[in-house]
């Protein structure tokens, strides 16, 4: 209101003055120097909420992570450290009970909320109580298997499950799950979650800083937290979180013109970005965690003319793809493909060849796929000849009337659409004819039921996305691939089965890879599951993705984290 | 013509009630989901859990209801009491109209935002309408000059490269190169004395002129196909022939009965005022009521796009109303009865 | 020509007339000539510059102009011109069927809604239903809805043709009607039309030969506006993974793509931004022309 007020009166003021303004440009400096004690972050999707609980994206999460914090986090090399815990509890220390089915915290005894009041063990137990009684809380998976969470004394907290859990961390371990304060959020259990929009906006926390101003969807002010821990921390007294555009202009504003200190998830064009790099601003970072683009293979027919009774339905086995069932063509669609090229035109040193769906943490990254770093066109021919496929008069292989030609589709990016592109004339050269079709990533993603372009629904041949799992463990991950997470109408599509594999071989691995503690066996059983999904080809590994974010040059500290949130030390980060 | 009003008035409520259900049905139909931007690390089933805590389980009509009780009964009872601070029944048991993105009401985001919209969106409407009627008059009366023909191409230049292109272009130009102008709209930046005036001046001045050329292009096009055709019109000869100045010819006689288009265009303009220059608002953030829109729809933000789009279709039906009074006004002839 | 004048002379004159005043209307000239250029180019060129416009030369990525590619490669190693010229086939054509479409919807509804009183309620409410419905979610509707029948039926690239056509002309119709109705309401108390009505014309007639040809000029303008307006929605559409296939060329599809690279390769941009620039300029310039040439008052001077 201020401002518009103040507009109006300096509004005449200023039409008069218009003609001698030259002086005014000489008197501000046209770009403003990087102000000392301001941070200036820009993510090119905007906040929602504070709360992530009940956030609708990463971004709300990260944000968040500027406030609110768990007991531990994953560091820039995807070790735990404690954050409010005094120390990551394990078998060896007592933390962690003999038979895995508990865990118990000792929190530090020096964490005040930015009110001034102290961090005690019933915030946490709440905190849990919370997300476990919430309608659609986002962390809920942090909380399978929980059972109880109980505040043992002022500083010490224990969590036990229901079954036994070899990672037992993930409650309160990542910014996808941290602790909110129980005086703030003690009317805002259950169903009054979502009315709480005050404190959904305005979260008190025990991180660096404290919000100021939050105006969804498009900027959140912060303040530094007069309590903070560590003194001296965070460098700057204020900081502002501006959402909105896209990635592109995100980058310009950090690497060219300078306006801002911090830009978040740069998915550009590796030429443009060096370009943007080159006026010497700023910086591109890079970080590899788990995200891994693939190929996803549809084992079951996907014929429109089948309806919504059999298309890309599993039917027991019965309904399956009229050629990619077959694991020649499988694997020569695989060999055609020049991952290298693909990260050199859409990736640059955002990527790396990979041919692993499970790429890191390096114990558990197998190293039995390697191969298929190189293309072979003439492999590929051959495998396609053997089994039967021939060139027909068009230039496309056939077999028994059945042409291979491939509907695929991705979610709209201009890098996606890049790589599927490169990818179509690849195929070409093996006698594959390739339709393109790319859908707004809000349907792509989303899970509506009514939808016929979900990657669940999968209603084409081969479909394109990354995904990645959270922290360093890939148990659910990799249980995401047994025959009962087909997606079908029999569980409203909700699998993530996408494939749609159905393996015995692969369920008895998910079975003992959740019964396993030890961590060298763990590693094994994962890299065993990795070999069988990226052997027979149901899932084909393009390219290790990583983070790629830029600051500005004057901005010092940034160690980008692949595993967490990438604002996770902003506490540390200084001029 | 005030009775012409009235019924209008009054016929505009079932329209507005039929928008009202067509909007929601549409919303509803389109695949687009409010979990699209989540994680892919979360589940499906939690995703689930998550659709049906925003309502999605129950039936259309159900939601539809909840809506219509929320926007047209409990959003004008909390602005009464608001604006005259008193109470009506318990305030907090009635559910407001809640954003699924933010969780916040929808009536405050929209508020908060209408500032810099208006701002911005409203200053290119009135530069782009004070840039285009004079050229489109002297376009006219210039017919094939020199002058009009760089006004044919400018506009056509100007319209038909979009504003993506053009918003890019002076970013590359005046923030990249020459470093004069921030390309990030502040929002939250303060007006409070001439240097932070100055400030607010060179932040609004790309957006609003971009958008203003986008704006007058069309605009000046219309104004002077509609000055073209009275030109040559027997009364224009005829106030010539009475010995009045051209200008009092040109600027009164003429004018006056070639805005019948140009208020047509203004007129239906103005509600784009309040929707916002979705592409000019992403592209240099300044996060008004475009933005906000295109951030629900791509959100599948279901309750934030039905309510902006109707106050959106409010504005509409309530301007063609005011566009067909003026009509009466600038030529008497027009009869609606 | 004197001996057909003879034949028909009432044929004859108007028609002839409104040529001759064409023909003397330097810039409808240049404007026709501009764009026989672009449609030919467009037409013949792919047959002179034969590159694929979809082959990936990727060992020659984000190229200068050469004599190879007169206009350069893109990031992915395509000809720049070969994708103009294709590009140009499909935006010509998306770009005027369905600025035809919306014209056609549009004068219809105004001019009907103007004239006959009963049907301008009901008519305009409708417009304004139209204008008040968000584009974005209206096109994924009826993607979900009729992408999958009509590409079963027509095949991939003509199905996604008419799907496009008709989404653009649909929700492009509304300002033209708003335009024309006003203009109808202000000609249908015009002495003539009275005087045509006083003598018991019928109203199809009068409709025809003194209300149209007096609210032609907004609706010129419209048509010139709306091919701009089509083919800009038509990129916006196949960006958004609602048009034809992403490795499809079109115009606006090449200016949205290039405009990220305007620093590294500014023709990417430059070339289909002149491109769309000109056929509206040049269409601009002959309905100008068209206009003049149909007014009689302007015809004999």
């Amino acid at each position: 209101m201020r401002k518009r007020i103040g507009l109006i009166a300096l509004w005449t003021a200023a039409l008069a003055a218009c003609s001698s303004e030259e002086l005014a440009i000489e008197e501000i400096p046209p770009q403003q120097e990087a102000d000392e004690d301001h941070l200036k972050i820009l993510y090119w999707q905007a906040a929602s909420i504070l709360n992530p609980y009940l956030s609708s994206g990463t971004k709300d999460v990260e944000a968040a992570s500027m406030v609110l914090e768990p007991l531990a986090h994953y560091d820039d090399n995807g070790t735990m450290v404690p954050t409010l815990a005094v120390d990551i509890p394990t078998v060896e220390n007592g933390g962690v009970a003999p038979d895995l089915r508990s865990i118990t915290w000792k929190l530090r005894q020096d964490i005040l909320w930015s009110d001034g009041t102290p961090l005690t063990a019933a915030d946490v137990a709440f905190s849990g109580q919370y997300c476990l009684q919430a309608a659609g809380c986002n962390a809920a998976p942090s909380f399978a298997d929980v059972a109880a969470i109980e505040a043992l004394d002022d500083h010490t907290v224990h969590i036990s499950f229901g079954v036994e859990k070899p990672f037992p961390y993930r409650p309160f371990a990542g910014s996808v799950s941290p602790v909110l304060q129980r005086a703030q959020f003690a009317d805002c259990l259950g169903a009054k979650a979502v009315a709480c929009t005050e404190q959904n906006f305005h979260p008190i926390g025990t991180g660096p800083f404290q919000v100021e101003q939050f105006r969804a969807n498009d900027v959140i002010v912060f303040s530094a937290n007069p309590h903070y821990r560590e003194p001296g921390k965070p460098a700057f007294a204020t900081a502002t979180f501006k959402g909105g555009g896209d990635a592109a202009s995100a980058a310009r504003a950090v690497l060219e013109t300078g306006e801002f200190d911090y830009a978040w998830n740069l998915q550009v064009e590796p030429e443009v970005l060096e370009r943007m790099a080159a006026a010497g601003k700023g910086e591109v970072l890079a970080a590899y965690g788990t995200l891994v683009e693939r190929l996803i293979v549809n084992q079951t027919n996907d014929d429109p003319n089948l309806g919504p009774g059999g298309r890309s339905l599993y039917l027991d086995g019965g309904n399956p793809h009229p050629f990619l069932a077959d694991p020649a063509v499988r694997r020569a669609l695989s060999l055609a493909i020049d991952r290298q090229l693909l990260v050199d035109a859409g990736y640059g040193a955002g990527g790396r060849v990979t041919c692993n769906i499970v790429p890191a943490p390096a114990m558990y990254a197998s190293s039995a796929n390697d191969n298929c770093r190189t293309q072979d066109i003439d492999e590929a021919n051959r495998i396609l000849d053997a089994a039967g496929w021939l060139p027909g008069g068009d230039g496309v292989r056939a077999k028994d009337d059945v042409r291979l030609s491939i509907l695929f589709q991705t979610s709209t990016n201009s890098v996606r659409q890049g790589t599927q592109a490169l990818i179509k004339q690849m195929w070409k050269e093996i006698g594959v004819e390739t339709e393109l079709r790319n859908i707004d990533g809000a349907v792509f993603f989303g899970s509506d039921p009514g939808s016929p372009d979900t990657l669940q629904k999968f209603y084409v041949d081969i479909q394109m996305y990354t995904n990645n799992f959270d922290g360093t463990d890939p148990e659910t991950y990799l249980a995401g691939w047994i025959c009962s997470q087909i997606p079908g109408p029999d569980n409203q599509w909700l699998g993530t089965n996408s494939p749609r594999l159905c393996s015995p071989e692969y369920d008895a691995l998910a079975r003992r890879l959740a019964g396993t503690a030890a961590l060298a066996e763990r590693a094994a059983v994962a890299k065993r599951m990795n070999d069988v999904l990226v052997q027979n080809h149901y899932l084909i590994p393009l390219i290790w993705r990583a983070r790629l974010s830029a600051r500005a040059k004057t901005l010092k500290g940034v160690r980008l984290n692949p595993w967490d949130s990438e604002l996770w030390n902003v506490a540390d980060w200084h001029r | 013509m005030l009775r012409y009003a009235t019924r209008r008035l009054l016929f505009a409520v079932p329209t507005l009630l039929a928008i009202s259900f067509v909007l929601f049905a549409l919303l509803d139909l389109a695949p687009n989901d409010p979990t699209g931007q989540l994680p892919l690390t979360i589940p499906p089933e939690v995703r689930a859990q998550i659709r049906d805590s925003m309502g999605l389980d129950q039936p259309f009509p159900v939601r539809y209801a909840k809506w219509l009780e929320s926007f047209f009964v409990n959003e004008p009872l909390n602005l009464i009491e608001e604006m005259f601070d008193v109470q009506i029944g318990d305030s907090s048991a009635r559910p407001r109209v809640l954003s699924w993105a933010t969780r916040g009401p929808v009536v405050d985001l929209i508020v908060e935002r209408l500032p810099q919209t208006l701002w911005v969106v409203g200053l290119s409407y009135l530069v782009g309408i004070l840039i285009a009627l004079p050229i489109g008059i002297v376009s006219a009366y210039r017919q094939y000059s020199w002058f009009d023909q760089i006004g044919a191409f400018v506009s056509m230049v100007g319209f038909s490269v979009p504003t993506f292109f053009t918003g890019l272009l002076a970013i590359t130009v005046f923030s990249v190169m020459l470093q004069w102008l921030p390309s990030i709209y502040d929002t939250t930046h303060e007006v409070t004395d001439l240097a932070s005036f100055w400030v607010q001046i060179k932040q609004i001045l790309m957006p609003v002129l971009v958008l203003a050329l986008y704006n007058a292009a069309q605009l000046s096009r219309f104004m002077r196909s509609a000055m073209l055709d009275n030109l040559n019109l027997d009364y224009v000869r005829t106030a010539r022939a009475k010995g009045l100045r051209e200008r009092v010819v040109l600027l009164v006689h003429v004018l006056r009965n070639s805005m019948i288009p140009v208020v047509t265009m203004i007129a239906l303009g103005v509600p784009t005022i309040f929707g916002g220059a979705i592409i000019t608002e992403q592209i240099f953030r300044v996060n008004g009521l475009g933005q906000l829109l295109v951030v629900a729809i791509q959100g599948a933000d279901i309750p934030l796009v039905q309510t902006l789009t109707f106050l959106f279709a409010v504005l509409i039906v309530l301007f063609n109303l005011v566009a067909d009074v003026l009509y009466g006004i600038l030529d008497p002839r027009i009869r609606y009865e | 020509m004197p001996a057909t004048a003879q034949e028909m002379p009432t044929h004859r004159s108007l028609w002839m007339d409104v040529w001759q005043a064409f023909r003397n209307h330097k810039g409808a000239l240049a404007g026709m000539a501009v764009f026989a250029f672009m449609t030919l180019a467009v037409l013949i060129g792919p047959y002179l510059h034969d590159i694929d416009p979809q082959y990936l030369d990727t060992q020659a990525r984000n190229q200068g102009s050469s004599l190879a590619h007169p206009l350069g490669t893109d990031n992915l190693g395509r000809d720049v011109l070969a994708q103009l010229l294709s590009g140009g086939r499909v935006s010509l054509a998306v770009g005027f069927t369905a600025m035809l479409l919306s014209l056609v919807l549009g004068t219809g509804v105004g001019v009907l809604a103007g004239y006959f009183k009963r049907l301008d309620g009901v008519l305009m409410r409708t417009t304004d239903l139209f204008l008040a419905l968000p584009l974005l979610p209206l096109l994924l509707v009826a993607v979900m809805l009729f992408r999958d029948a009509l590409r079963s039926a027509f095949g991939p690239e003509a199905g996604i043709f008419l799907l496009i056509v008709f989404v653009v002309g649909a929700t492009s119709w509304m300002q033209t009607a708003r335009i024309v109705r006003g203009e109808v309401l202000a000609v249908k108390e015009r002495e003539f039309v009275i005087a045509a009505r006083s003598i018991g014309t019928r109203q199809r007639r009068i409709v025809g030969r003194h209300i149209l040809p007096n609210v032609l000029s907004p609706i010129m303008v419209s048509a010139t506006l709306g091919i701009a307006n089509a083919i800009i929605t038509e990129s916006a559409l196949s960006f958004l993974g609602l048009g034809f296939p992403p490795d499809f060329p079109t115009w606006g599809r090449l200016l949205f793509d290039g405009a990220n690279f305007i620093d590294i390769a500014p023709a990417r941009a430059l070339w289909p931004g002149l491109a769309i620039s000109l056929t509206v300029l040049s269409v601009n310039y002959i309905g100008d022309g068209l206009r003049d040439a149909l007014d009689p008052r302007l015809r004999g001077t």
